[in-house]
């Protein structure tokens, strides 16, 4: 077996080294082999759709040296890619994509995470809300809708939304406190799902993401009755026939003060360093500047404000504080 | 086979007793934490541990029946003959050493699923099959070159690696 | 008829060489994922959703690039057959029916009547799919909407009720059986409240029990434990492994007629509604075993009883791609992945995409025709080769079986946890199968458990916990109806049989 073996070898490690890279950095930090990119989400949810796009316009650019792994961690909505992250103290060739899980997870479950415990890298987008009602419904305008709600009483409008106690539902809480109406909130597992049930009746209202719930729109199937944000979108290219995303009203401009958008930003494990950090932030800008991404942000809606370093930092920070006074109010914290 | 070969190593009865035992307790355990997560009927249906609840009462209920028709019954046939067992675990037991070599136990580090699998598929064939070094030398390294060839660079799922990976610089 | 004219222009735009050779090479990846329990559909394709990139760039190239991950998809269910027929081993949750009577076969010498059953009724249920696709797109993309939580609560009903009853285990241990796999789909994240439930703080707990690592582990392991009760000294299965098989086995196959067209009924609406691929092979076989003539002998060995779940779940598993374009709600995982690659191409799924890019479409559904029968072809010269593997002595396939156990349960979710897991299901499947404790009615629980509870509990959220809302329209109804019937169905046949016969 020795001779055989022996004779093999050779043959086996030039084989290895052939195929694995062992061309050393130039300059600065570079990933030494493939990058981990974990999605705290199932597979074809938003997040993954957009850390696969991420993926996918590296691969095609040649952005990396090395490749790209996508790898889902979607256990306790999103707790096993967190914790993992936290497990990975130092490992630079890990990132992660969050949403608003970063903060509802921990403060709803008590899970002993904080996004402190990540390394902010960049924010790549904001992922607006949509307040949705099945286009045969009579309501006009947010205002019609919540009050015909209110005057129903409780229990008679239903409310789909994505998962238990994350965003959908913060937001429908943040909108029963201003109305006074109150909705039975459903959750199901998927945004695309949710809007789909809207079509079919099952629910009588969402808070989609543009994404989940354009083509239904298009097909005139679904009618958008406000934003939740403080100002309009601002894609003006025609939509349907008659609107764009940015003729569509703000939620304040109809006397529901609701704000709320949802982080789409790349976090890294703790404890790496600047430059490590850096390589990141160079290698997102580059996606950021490709045709592949731009198109995707307008067909979305995203609202394209992006941030790093300090800046990034210190928004999330906020966007904790925001998020615990939000389920505090809405009673979702973990009881202690 | 003989008359000492055949000597049961376990009756049909007593494994039957002991997995009623056992599902008997992880029925409790399903009962007891959901009554933790609250069993009732909510203003909106069940609540989270409603149907865990049943679930666990059922288990109990058909682990104590399992329990007591295996009582009655005293069926005394083999579970398993000490020959078979003894089959049964030369296998089974390198199996859980491999697993143990792939991640490491505790504080003591793995070797990657590659390596490992190269040890356990010459082991087996080696040990138990009793090939010689030429053919189990070739299954031996070419099946985990063949996997790492598929899964790391074509596939680009990694899998666990260890020392020799990390030594070759393909960690 | 301007589906006819639309479908020839599509496979003007599918039938170039290219496209041909692409569909191959997709069915041959697909048919490499479907075998290796680590590389399922969804992540087969995932994985190579950015290769096709490139592609995308040249005229018609997102229909190209749609079309070979289609094809890995349609490999990937041929393929996920073959190791259950083999080694007992499902690759995929809609195979599992498939090991019933496929693994007995594979046992007796008849693996390559056996694989050439499972890829012939994959081709058969796929095909009559997409003749629905083709003519009846636009009308049962409408039915489809008509599903909420309750009709899914019933169609899940109707799932466990065709399967109940099935087994000769003693009643008490079915009922543990099924409770135990009840008890391990509900470990994880409750989806409703979002409450953690029975993780007792443990983080490897909070992704729950994955399927597949208990199918591998109860079917794989046990399987090898048992066989390795008779010693190593197996011999390789002697059989006829030549093509001759196919055609003597192709003469056997018409006389399944009505099973045929029993499953690809229940694959089509499963696929539709979408309930998906596996309810839709269960309950393909639970039907089949009541209905056929051979019904007593299913579960050991029976070609019958490779049909009916392999008709079925392709059926499914083609029609749900039907769900995935027009309203863009995936019917399975994989469809779920295709998704995103269909929306990173600017394709976006809806209503209108029939209209708008009639040219992606058609060219996709013609495809699936042109896809299919070159998968066909392909699998089944592939039958001799995997049934010779059966030759291969014990000693080496064993630890290289176990070592894509391993690969397997690994790659379910990256963690070593769940390898640990796949030997505690081994000895647990090993005890259970000498015990006659079933494993089937365990492994539903685990795959639909979750899935069940949710719809009921999003039904009777939605109704304000009034149970009545399951007998509310007609179509929620008849299900519930059907069920239930299905349930009663011993008592019921012997009503008949006495009113009827005497």
């Amino acid at each position: 077996m020795k001779r055989n073996a022996i004779r093999k070898l050779p043959g086996v490690l030039a084989a290895l080294f052939a195929t694995g890279t062992l061309t050393a950095a130039a300059q600065g930090w570079e990933p030494t082999k493939s990058v981990e990119f974990v999605v705290p989400a199932g597979t074809g949810g938003g997040a993954d759709q957009m850390a696969r796009l991420i993926q996918g316009i590296v691969t095609k650019h040649n952005l990396m040296k090395q490749p790209m792994v996508v790898v889902n961690k979607g256990g306790g909505a999103g707790a096993e890619g967190f914790m993992d992250m936290k497990g990975s103290k130092g490992d630079p060739h890990k990132i992660i994509i969050t949403l608003s899980n970063l903060f509802t997870t921990p403060l709803a479950q008590g899970t002993p995470f904080s996004w402190k415990d990540l390394t902010p890298v960049k924010m790549m987008a904001l992922d607006q809300f949509v307040f949705w009602v099945n286009s045969a419904a009579p309501y006009k305008t947010a205002k019609e809708y919540t009050d015909a709600a209110k005057a129903a009483g409780p229990g008679k409008f239903k409310m789909g939304g994505t998962g238990a106690k994350q965003e959908d539902q913060i937001i429908t809480v943040a909108v029963e406190k201003i109305t006074g109406a109150k909705f039975t909130y459903i959750p199901y597992k998927g945004g695309g799902e949710v809007a789909t049930q809207l079509v079919g009746k099952h629910v009588d209202s969402t808070v989609n993401n543009p994404i989940e719930a354009v083509e239904q729109w298009r097909a005139g199937n679904l009618r958008p009755l406000c934003v939740f944000d403080d100002k309009p979108m601002i894609y003006k290219t025609k939509v349907t026939a008659t609107m764009a995303w940015s003729d569509i009203p703000t939620c304040k401009s109809q006397g529901m003060d609701v704000d709320y958008q949802m982080l789409r930003g790349i976090f890294m494990a703790p404890g790496v360093s600047k430059e490590q950090t850096g390589y990141y932030v160079g290698v997102l800008k580059k996606v950021m500047d490709t045709q592949e991404w731009k198109d995707f942000m307008e067909k979305g809606a995203f609202s394209q404000t992006t941030m790093q370093g300090d800046e990034y930092t210190a928004w999330v920070a906020k966007e904790e504080k925001r998020h615990e006074g939000l389920m505090a109010e809405a009673g979702f914290l973990a009881k202690k | 086979m003989d008359e000492a070969s055949d000597k049961p190593a376990a009756s049909v009865r007593a494994a039957d007793l002991w997995t009623a035992v056992i599902l008997f307790v992880i029925g409790c355990i399903v009962i007891k934490d959901s009554l933790r997560l609250g069993a009732k009927w909510g203003d909106s249906g069940p609540e989270s541990g409603y149907f865990p609840f049943y679930i666990g009462m059922l288990l109990c209920a058909s682990s104590v029946a399992n329990f007591l028709l295996a009582w009655f019954k005293r069926r005394h046939e083999t579970f398993v003959s000490k020959e078979s067992f003894k089959g049964v675990v030369s296998v089974f037991v390198p199996t859980v050493v491999y697993v143990g070599l792939i991640g490491g136990v505790g504080p003591v580090p793995g070797l990657g699923i590659y390596v490992a699998s190269a040890v356990f598929i010459a082991c087996f064939m080696r040990l138990l099959g009793k090939y010689g070094w030429g053919t189990t030398a070739g299954v031996a390294l070419g099946v985990p070159l063949a996997f790492f060839l598929l899964f790391e660079k074509w596939f680009r799922v990694p899998l666990p690696k260890g020392p020799l990976e990390a030594l070759l610089g393909l960690a | 008829m301007a589906e006819i004219q639309a479908l020839f222009h599509g496979f003007s735009v599918a039938f170039t060489p290219f496209n041909l050779a692409l569909m191959m090479a997709g069915i041959l990846m697909g048919v490499l994922i479907g075998v290796l329990p680590g590389l399922g559909g969804a992540n087969g394709v995932a994985i190579l959703l950015p290769l096709t990139f490139a592609m995308a760039n040249q005229p018609g190239g997102a229909t190209s690039a749609i079309i070979l991950l289609s094809c890995i998809y349609w490999g990937a269910l041929f393929g996920g057959a073959i190791t259950s027929i083999l080694f007992n081993i499902p690759g995929e949750p809609w195979s599992v029916a498939t090991t019933f009577d496929g693994y007995p076969m594979a046992q007796q010498g008849r693996a390559g009547e056996a694989l050439t059953a499972a890829f012939t009724s994959s081709f058969v249920g796929a095909f009559i799919a997409v003749l629905m696709i083709t003519f009846l797109a636009p009308l049962v993309a409408k039915f489809a909407l008509r599903f909420g939580p309750r009709e899914y609560f019933a169609v899940y009903l109707l799932t466990f009720c065709s399967f109940i009853g099935m087994t000769k285990s003693p009643p008490s241990k079915t009922l543990a059986a099924m409770m135990l796999g009840f008890a391990l789909a509900a470990v994880g994240q409750d989806s409703m409240t979002g409450a953690l439930r029975m993780t007792f703080d443990q983080v490897v707990l909070f992704k729950g029990f994955d399927f597949l690592i208990a199918v591998i582990g109860l079917f794989g392991i046990g399987e090898i434990l048992i066989t390795l009760e008779e010693g190593l000294a197996f011999k390789g299965m002697q059989g006829k492994i030549n093509m001759k098989v196919v055609m003597q086995t192709w003469k056997q196959l018409p006389k399944y007629w009505k099973t045929s067209i029993r499953s690809s009924v229940i694959g089509c609406w499963m696929g539709i509604t979408p309930g998906g691929a596996t309810p839709a092979s269960f309950m393909g076989y639970g039907v089949a075993k009541r209905m056929s003539p051979n019904g007593a002998n299913f579960g050991k060995g029976e070609m019958e009883g490779v049909v009916a779940p392999e008709t079925a779940a392709h059926a499914a598993g083609t029609s749900a791609l039907l769900p995935m374009l027009t309203l863009g709600i995936p019917g399975s995982p994989t469809a779920a992945v295709l998704l995103g690659g269909l929306l990173i191409w600017g394709l976006q799924p809806g209503p209108l995409l029939f209209q708008e890019k009639p040219d992606f479409v058609w060219g996709l559904i013609a495809s699936m025709y042109l896809g299919n029968i070159a998968g066909l072809i392909v699998v089944l010269t592939t039958v001799p080769l995997f049934a010779a593997v059966l030759r291969i002595p014990f000693s080496i396939v064993a630890p290289v079986i176990l070592v894509i156990c391993a690969i397997g349960a690994y790659t379910v979710h990256n963690s070593m946890f769940d390898v640990w897991m796949m030997l505690v299901f081994g000895v647990v499947g090993y005890v259970f199968k000498k015990l006659d404790y079933p494993l089937a009615p365990l492994v539903l629980a685990i795959v639909l458990g979750d899935r069940a509870e949710e719809s009921f509990r999003q039904a009777l959220l939605g109704s304000g916990g009034n149970l009545a809302t399951f007998f509310d329209n007609a179509l929620v109804g008849s299900i519930t109806a059907l069920a239930l019937a299905m349930l009663f169905w011993g008592p019921i046949k012997l009503v008949f049989s006495r009113l009827t016969g005497r």
